[in-house]
């Protein structure tokens, strides 16, 4: 008897441990990670997908376990879901299973051709599915908006009124109500090549040094002087503005989700602010892929499809902030703050001076070390006041070789390029 | 037994030699490998990156510096209460427990704990403003504040790492030293002072020893306290050595940070071992 049912627990141990491989589709994402998304997505998002097994990674540890698995030819993972600039190393190594049928079918049912464009990541086949798309806003809490400079228009701010918002909010309150997140999990380096760079020189790579750079940074410097020195610690956003820390913050959609969609009547969500050269903004997008050696395409591919229908697009919208890549028009009863976000999205895009900033394509497993250019220039200029031309010229020259080493061509808003994107 | 056959204590220890091999040595190789390799070839590259860095001076000094304030702090804190727990009879035990608290936290939550306390919203700031002491949220953890910032780490180490320095020093020192030797010293009239620096202390040298290597070492090694404290605006040497390997993606880069540390405290450790001389008959 005894051995009975000892053989009979260890055959359940072995069923509970190998089933689950064996019958599921293996799903590995680098998006939706915090439990309550990861939630929604195995219980609405995948629930008509058949049995998924839905695994977050975080983006390091995503690159190191894909490297793995494709070094050591044994593959678990059937399907990723990443964003186009953690995809495009994988794409670079020739990992990704070519997806040029399914993309047609969609191209078909209603998904933009440019986005599809992006998933080819520079390449002349389909690398990745555009999955679901945001971009960053600013979000303002409604007692800040008495501090407005008189004559602004929150929905077409320039850097010059924000400074002055800044310093009407700290005279008022004694302390710098602007927040950024500057701290070691924020988004930072994007603020500078979607958003400042862009707005200020109307490039991002060719017009990393030149003068109107360097009078972007010393605008950037004056601005720091009323923002909250915590913002080097800050990595979501909604959690300084939801603690009262900050009045004003810029971010992710999905990094102030949270602080909005909890009290959606205490904020306003409008554009990121317009320099001298327009309004910068950047898309994010974030794609799903078939790694090459996959188990289960055909498990896969009926993911991908499912995810991709106008109802599970609207629904993701709806649960977790993130917004449809089919042309599809969001419906009236979402969730109050995400409509807000929606909202400042579009007026985003539909602004007249916007200027609209590419994801990078063919910095393969470089994008860190180019992230890490723009910061490190922000930490000698802004935060140490070092002197603004002999940091760029330094810095400059790092982004140069990088352009040499990666061979990456330019993309926009930077004019087109022969060969590696120069410095100028 | 052993003597008919000699192989026996070496296939004893074989199995930790090979584990020991696979799982220490050969990654150590490789991290070598990769942070003087360029390509497959010798160069020295990396180690120049490195070196050239924005950071890498900084959190070379913020290493040494929160070493050197952290290090004798905590030894001469773990000496007053292991020296005072010797005289405690009754509850020694439950004392004991209590300072082993910390140990039993992981790196990272201590420095959640202490990033509870000492942000702006924390417990430190309310406590201020209830005093009066302060009429809005300070800042203490901002790059702003680089003193306040070195203390706040300082002290969350000081915490954290007590505990091990205390357990060594009372466990294997200041349990071994003979009641004879203090009692007879009395005797001739030396003060509790005297008593402390020539009997104390030379008898618990070589507890003393490995509590400063292993305090010495795993100051070098911080991270998790100063990551959740400092974050950017504290660069030391494994943080850098993490930035590179998982934001920047560059793993040669961030081998040559984990060579370098290495380096640093096998020098630590030889010159304790110099400096300490510890009788060859009191070694175990």
């Amino acid at each position: 008897m005894k051995r009975i049912t000892s053989f009979g627990i260890l055959a359940s141990t072995v069923l509970a441990f190998a089933s689950p491989v064996l019958a599921q589709t293996v799903f590995v994402s680098t998006q939706l990670r915090p439990i309550e998304e990861a939630t929604v997505v195995r219980q609405d998002l995948l629930k008509d997908a058949g049995k998924v097994d839905y695994v977050v990674e975080e983006p390091p540890q995503f690159a190191v376990r894909m490297e793995a698995e494709a070094k050591a030819g044994k593959h678990t993972v059937s399907l990723v879901g990443a964003l186009h600039g953690e995809l495009s190393p994988l794409a670079d190594k020739d990992q990704l299973e070519p997806l040029d049928n399914l993309a047609k079918k969609l191209a078909g049912g209603g998904m933009p051709q440019s986005l599809l464009d992006l998933g080819k990541l520079g390449k002349s086949t389909q690398q990745y599915i555009p999955w679901m798309q945001a971009t960053y806003v600013m979000a303002a809490k409604k007692e800040a908006l008495q501090y407005l400079p008189k004559g602004a228009d929150i929905n077409a701010i320039t850097y010059d009124q924000l400074i002055e918002w800044g310093k009407n909010m700290q005279q008022a309150t004694g302390q710098p109500q602007i927040g950024f997140p500057a701290g070691p999990k924020g988004l930072m380096a994007r603020y500078f090549q979607g958003y400042f760079y862009p707005s200020f020189t109307g490039g991002v790579v060719r017009t990393f040094k030149n003068a109107d750079a360097a009078a972007g940074w010393e605008k950037l410097k004056a601005l720091w002087a009323y923002v909250n020195p915590n913002s080097t610690n800050y990595d979501f956003m909604q959690e300084p503005l939801a603690a009262g820390e900050v009045m004003v913050a810029w971010d992710h959609v999905a990094r102030l989700k949270n602080a909005i969609s909890a009290s959606p009547d205490d904020y306003v969500v409008f554009p990121s602010p317009a320099g001298p050269k327009g309004r910068g903004y950047m898309p994010v997008l974030a794609g799903l892929s078939i790694p090459k050696g996959a188990p289960d395409v055909a498990g896969a591919m009926k993911i991908i499809e499912t995810l991709t229908t106008q109802k599970i697009q609207l629904l993701t919208a709806s649960k977790v902030g993130f917004f449809p890549t089919l042309n599809v028009q969001l419906p009236p009863d979402l969730d109050k703050g995400v409509a807000l976000l929606a909202d400042a999205v579009t007026k985003t895009q539909a602004a007249k001076d916007a200027v609209i900033s590419l994801l990078p394509v063919g910095l393969g497993d470089k994008g860190g070390e180019f992230n890490k250019v723009y910061m490190d220039s922000f930490q000698l200029i802004v935060l140490q006041n070092q002197p603004v031309g002999d940091v760029l010229a330094k810095q400059g020259a790092v982004m140069a070789k990088l352009m040499t080493d990666t061979k990456a061509p330019c993309w926009a808003p930077d004019a087109k390029s022969d060969g590696a994107c120069p410095v100028q | 037994m052993t003597q008919n056959r000699p192989w026996i204590p070496y296939l004893l220890i074989l199995p930790s030699v090979v584990f020991l091999g696979l799982l220490f040595i050969m990654p150590l190789v490789q991290t070598i490998w990769l942070a003087v390799s360029d390509d497959g070839a010798p160069s020295l590259a990396n180690m120049q990156r490195m070196v050239s860095d924005i950071n890498f001076m900084q959190s070379v000094r913020n290493t040494f510096l929160l070493t050197i304030v952290v290090v004798p702090v905590q030894i001469a804190i773990a000496l007053a209460m292991g020296t005072m727990v010797a005289k405690i009879g009754r509850g020694r035990e439950t004392i004991l427990w209590i300072w082993t608290i910390p140990l039993g936290i992981s790196d990272l939550a201590a420095g959640l704990v202490w990033l509870s306390i000492l942000q702006n919203t924390g417990y430190f700031n309310s406590l201020l403003f209830s005093l009066g002491v302060i009429s809005r949220q300070a800042s203490w953890l901002s790059y702003q504040t680089p003193v306040a910032l070195f203390i706040a780490i300082a002290v969350a180490e000081i915490w954290r790492g007590t505990a091990i320095v205390v357990m060594v020093i009372i466990v294997a020192g200041l349990n071994q030293v003979p009641k004879e030797f203090k009692e007879a010293a009395e005797i001739f009239g030396a003060g509790p002072w005297t008593r402390f620096r020539k009997i104390t202390l030379p008898l618990i040298r070589p507890a003393l020893q490995s509590a400063l290597i292993l305090r010495t070492v795993l100051a070098f090694e911080v991270f998790a306290v100063v990551y959740a404290l400092g974050g950017r605006n504290f660069p030391v040497l494994v943080g850098e050595a993490y930035n590179w390997q998982n934001q920047n993606q560059n793993y040669s880069v961030a081998a040559a940070y984990a060579v370098l540390i290495m380096v640093i405290s096998l020098a630590a450790t030889l010159v304790y071992l110099k400096a300490f001389k510890v009788d060859p008959e009191r070694l175990p």
